[in-house]
């Protein structure tokens, strides 16, 4: 902002660093200050993207040697946010460092009154099985003399929270089952 | 977006977002954009430092209002009123931009003498079948020659020629009418009006800003057409600082609409064969889908590249490229008609993929009563939701519910790499952070584990219905050892056979007007052509913001990387621009090319005295002054002929589906032909209903999204819980205090929330002295899990449907509130939210909410008690 560029250039004289003066003298620091180092310094940056509204806010995902992730700052190169975040994108760190999160996968029977954690590979094989079930008993060839190759028996819901990429495979995949109800957040 | 594509020719945001700063004057319409969109919002921010002026009309005064110049309230519904009797003060002020509309626009087309407007028929367009409640699209079509060329007026003084029928139809919307529909103020309404049109022509340009406030009501569509038309009249499109700037609310909602996830299309906007047009073979399906005319006269080219890049070696000419392999559709398969077929036991399998419409559906309470149809249900997410946990919901008995239930554990954003489109259809590739939590996957190591064991499965199938899967091709092996031995595909090689590539050498086709119809190319979805022209680049990791503030080299923007679409409309006929002040894209008569500091949206070398060839085909039928290059005429259309629209060919004002007053302009109370499902399960207040006198409107916070947020302690003590705001005098006549429960209903259901009085919600005073309440709820909560909780409005929303696009009407609803809790609330259902004065900054209610949001086992046991 035009503001911020005009106080830098009439403060920081002789390439001194605004934040460490107020007035003439340089700010008196402690030891244990002079010590303290920022939580991501020298902590590898990712470049990533905000994930909840569609401004396209450009991040940078802090991560440590041993891969945690430390924190997530709005990306000031960017020339949509130029570094700033919203209140939901400065919570980023909080939607995949989260205990309440679900990492495992969850299967309620029929007829069940709670969940039951399950293989992973396991579910994956029931979920493929019962796609193909399903679209074995539902499959149409034609319909009123018209060829329409089509299950209304599979829908599919969701797009417009994941990628691009994911979007084109998950509706190539649908597609090619003879899903037609393929939907997302998009309805207009 | 068929209002933007109808009006200009593309589905998507004509800004691009930065531009904004350049406006002299910005309308913010059916949008609270500082609160939705609040970095977006900087740029509004900018504009009014250079001294442009903001104008914000919406039901509620917001943070949006308070920074705005003009803040203008507004009856929620009622902007086809407000917006048509701008349009009317330009005509009758002659202060429309005229060289722009008699140039530009078909405002010179002169309508069939067959066609007959709602001021002829009581409301009505001709051609309305009253017993199918649909248009014969017969009438709304222009005049020809014996040549069939149509006929126009470049005078535009014939009476039929669009401009005039524009005067006609919106000649009794007045400021008069504004204040007796809209309850705005007229002196109010004149001033907006006089600053668009002072803040209009060569020299200044006005841009409108506009979200969901306006798509989601039964006559969505035509609200943004009415927004589209004032713009062309204004010469607003294709030119630095104006254009229309679609918000869009997830962060890959436009990514997902190009590379489409929507029944009714294909990647890059190409149609889903269907029975009901006879779709029947490739050449029927060409037929009807490819224009004569235009940029569309290329979609064969699209359709034949698409088939190869699903079906690669299989799809050959002999076998019409497996053109027989796409399902047809048969009917409306969107969301919520398909949510009722569910619920009627048609569906049985479902997938739901990061959305929860178990609180976010409309109906929402018939939304989590369907899944009880389906045999199996699939849920990919990161948390537990309302609609996965459906079974186990207020009033469900589990053990009559046979639905089997998985949920998959996905990866957040950080945890894996890919690319999103944001609201200026501009692709950012994000890397991944950090290795997945637990057992969480991407979602395409989801679906590429599902196609390539359903491959497996059908592996020797000689069924002719299985050829699809067998077919399809399917190898995005990532290039990187962890990644592969993961079982992670790349979605570089995804992103890659989108972009498209040349059959015979697999190298990366460069740019969409190479794409061939022969079978030689392939791509998945044209309209991302150039994003990534060879093996070694992707342009939407592109991150270098120097140079011109259009940023060029961060990111890529479809088409081409086009910043501002229509831009050929910033300089004038000739080619030069409009005005030094607003120059942008240019002829430049020397290099005989395109030249400016964005990517020409127009062929580069067709010099702007390129005569039109009225018998042309494709792009010859366009003169080198046609910046319209998608649509037929080359031109943008006021008037929409032949039903590419199916409720008017010029916005009409209709009364919401429920409303509380009389439509005053027209004898038709609502639109004709709305969507309309009213059954047992999804009643409708009446069209005026003295058991629900009040309106009812929804937005969205800042802090929330949904169940993204939802479990985010920092935002969850930001906002905790669901509440409504309510104007003072309301609550002064209902005995409602802030702070205090409140119950909404409507004929679908029951809700409750916190009330919050507040005069950011003010009572109008509309025609004959009726006085209107307006009540607001945000639409991010759902009462059964996360951290933030409350009931969702969803509760209250019947499905009606817009006729375009089957979007339902969510803001505009009636309602009537009483003090005190719904009836079958549940005791430990909702948490009560701690009141702010108690509330520490820190400590105490953060601790409890963190014992509260763990595990299932826990949360199970906790409802047990």
């Amino acid at each position: 902002m035009k503001t911020t560029v005009d106080l830098t250039k009439l403060l920081a004289h002789d390439g001194a660093d605004l934040r460490e003066h107020v007035g003439m003298l340089p700010n008196v620091k402690s030891q244990r200050t002079q010590s303290l180092k920022a939580r991501i310094s020298g902590a590898k940056a990712v470049t990533s993207l905000c994930c909840y509204c569609a401004v396209g806010c450009s991040t940078l995902a802090y991560v440590s040697d041993d891969g945690k992730l430390l924190d997530v700052e709005g990306n000031p190169e960017s020339p949509i946010n130029a570094g700033h975040l919203c209140p939901k994108g400065s919570a980023l760190f909080g939607l995949t460092v989260n205990e309440a999160r679900w990492t495992t996968v969850k299967y309620r029977a029929p007829y069940s009154d709670r969940y039951e954690e399950r293989p992973l590979a396991w579910a994956l094989e029931r979920i493929a099985q019962l796609t193909k079930k399903t679209r074995e008993e539902t499959f149409v060839r034609e319909r009123n003399g018209k060829r329409v190759n089509n299950t209304l028996g599979i829908a599919s819901l969701g797009g417009a929270t994941f990628g691009i990429e994911e979007n084109y495979m998950l509706g190539k995949l649908m597609h090619s089952l003879g899903v037609v109800s393929i939907e997302n957040q998009a309805r207009i | 977006m068929p209002g933007l594509g109808t009006s200009f020719g593309r589905g998507g945001a004509t800004v691009w977002l930065p531009d904004l700063a350049n406006a002299d004057c910005i309308l913010i319409e059916g949008s609270n954009f500082a609160e939705a969109h609040p970095v977006g919002f900087r740029f509004v921010m900018e504009a009014k430092e250079r001294g442009a002026t903001i104008i914000h009309v919406d039901p509620r005064f917001t943070r949006t209002s308070a920074v705005a110049d003009i803040y203008a309230p507004i009856r929620s519904g009622s902007d086809i009123v407000f917006l048509g009797a701008i349009i009317n003060y330009l005509l009758t002020n002659e202060n429309y931009f005229k060289e722009y509309v008699a140039a530009y626009t078909n405002a010179p087309f002169i309508v069939s003498a067959d066609f007959k407007d709602t001021e002829d028929l009581g409301g009505m367009f001709s051609g309305y079948d009253a017993d199918g409640l649909v248009y014969d699209f017969g009438t709304w079509t222009w005049e020809r020659d014996e040549k069939g060329h149509i006929k126009t007026d470049p005078t535009m003084q014939h009476e039929r020629c669009v401009l005039n029928l524009l005067r006609r139809h919106y000649g009794r919307y007045t400021a008069e009418m504004v204040e007796a529909v809209c309850g705005t103020p007229r002196e109010l309404f004149t001033q907006i009006a006089q600053t668009l049109a002072k803040n209009s022509g060569r020299d200044r340009t006005t841009a409108f800003a506009y979200a969901v406030g306006w798509t989601q009501h039964t006559n969505g569509v035509q609200f943004i057409r009415t927004a589209a038309i004032l713009q062309l009249l204004l010469g607003n499109i294709g030119r630095p600082g104006g254009g229309i700037m679609a918000l869009r609310g997830h962060a890959d909602i436009q990514g997902a609409t190009d590379i489409a996830t929507l029944y009714d299309s294909l990647p890059g906007y190409l149609a889903m064969p269907s029975v009901n047009r006879d779709e029947q073979t490739l050449a029927a399906y060409l037929k009807s889908q490819t224009k004569k005319t235009g940029w569309w006269a290329n979609t064969p080219k699209y359709v034949v590249s698409i088939l190869k890049a699903f079906y690669g070696d299989a799809a050959t000419k002999e076998n019409d490229y497996c053109f027989e392999y796409l399902p047809q559709l048969i009917g409306d398969h969107s969301q919520l008609v398909t949510t009722i077929a569910m619920k009627d036991g048609v569906v049985k399998g479902y997938f739901c993929i990061g959305q929860n419409p178990g609180a976010s559906g409309q109906n929402a309470e018939m939304t989590r009563a369907a899944l009880e149809s389906l045999e199996w249900f699939v849920n990919i997410d990161s948390y537990d939701n309302e609609t996965v946990s459906f079974w186990r919901r207020e009033g469900a008995d589990p053990s009559k519910i046979a639905t089997e239930v998985f949920f998959l554990p996905a990866a957040t954003v950080l945890e894996k790499e890919g690319t999103m489109t944001q609201t200026s259809r501009m692709l950012q590739a994000h890397d991944k952070a950090v290795e997945p939590a637990g057992e969480s996957k991407s979602d395409a190591w989801y679906f590429n584990w599902f196609a390539k064991r359903l491959k497996e499965l059908y592996a020797g199938s000689t069924d002719p219905k299985d050829r699809p899967i067998l077919d399809m091709t399917w190898s995005y092996e990532h290039d990187d050892p962890h990644e592969r031995e993961r079982g992670e595909p790349s979605t570089l090689k995804v992103l890659q056979e989108i972009n498209g590539y040349y059959t015979a050498t697999g190298e990366q086709v460069v740019s969409f007007a190479d794409l061939k119809d022969d079978g030689s190319t392939a791509s998945g979805g044209w309209i991302y052509t150039g994003v990534c022209p060879d093996k070694h680049t992707n342009h939407a990791r592109s991150r270098d913001a120097s140079g011109p503030y259009t940023a060029l080299n961060w990111g890529w923007a479809w088409p081409a990387n086009r910043r501002t679409l229509y831009n050929r409309a910033s300089a004038d006929p000739a080619g030069n621009p409009w005005s030094e002040r607003k120059k942008y894209v240019w002829w430049d008569a020397e290099a005989k090319k395109w030249t400016g500091v964005d990517v020409p949206d127009f062929p580069a070398t067709k010099a702007p005295d390129t005569p039109a060839n009225p018998d042309g085909l494709g792009m010859d039928f366009h003169s080198g002054a046609d910046p319209f290059i998608m649509m037929l005429d080359g031109v943008g259309q006021i008037f929409v002929p032949g039903g590419a629209l199916k409720d008017a060919p010029i916005p009409a004002h209709y009364e919401p589906q429920q409303s509380v007053v009389e439509n005053a302009l027209y004898k038709q109370q609502s639109s004709p032909v709305f969507g309309r499902y009213e059954r047992d399960d999804n009643p409708y207040n009446k069209p005026i209903d003295e058991n629900y006198p009040h309106v009812l409107t929804t937005y969205r916070i800042t802090e929330m999204s949904g169940i993204m947020t939802r479990y985010v302690p920092w935002l969850a003590e930001l906002q905790p819980s669901a509440f409504c705001e309510i104007d003072p005098e309301l609550a002064v006549s209902k005995g409602i205090k802030s702070g205090d429960w409140v119950t909404l209903s409507t004929a679908v259901g029951e809700m409750e929330a916190r009330a919050l009085v507040s005069g950011r919600m003010r009572p109008l005073r509309l025609g004959k002295g009726k006085r209107v309440h307006q009540i607001g709820v945000p639409y991010n909560y759902g009462s059964m899990v996360a951290l933030a909780r409350g009931d969702s409005v969803g509760q209250l929303i019947p499905i009606s449907l817009d006729p375009n696009v089957s979007i339902h009407e969510s803001k505009t609803l009636t309602c009537n509130i009483r003090p005190g809790r719904r009836a079958a609330y549940h005791e430990d259902a909702i948490d009560e939210p701690v009141p702010a004065r108690e509330r520490s900054s820190f400590g105490q209610p953060l601790g409890r909410w963190a014992s509260a949001g763990s595990g299932a086992g826990q949360r199970q046991e906790g409802e047990k008690k």
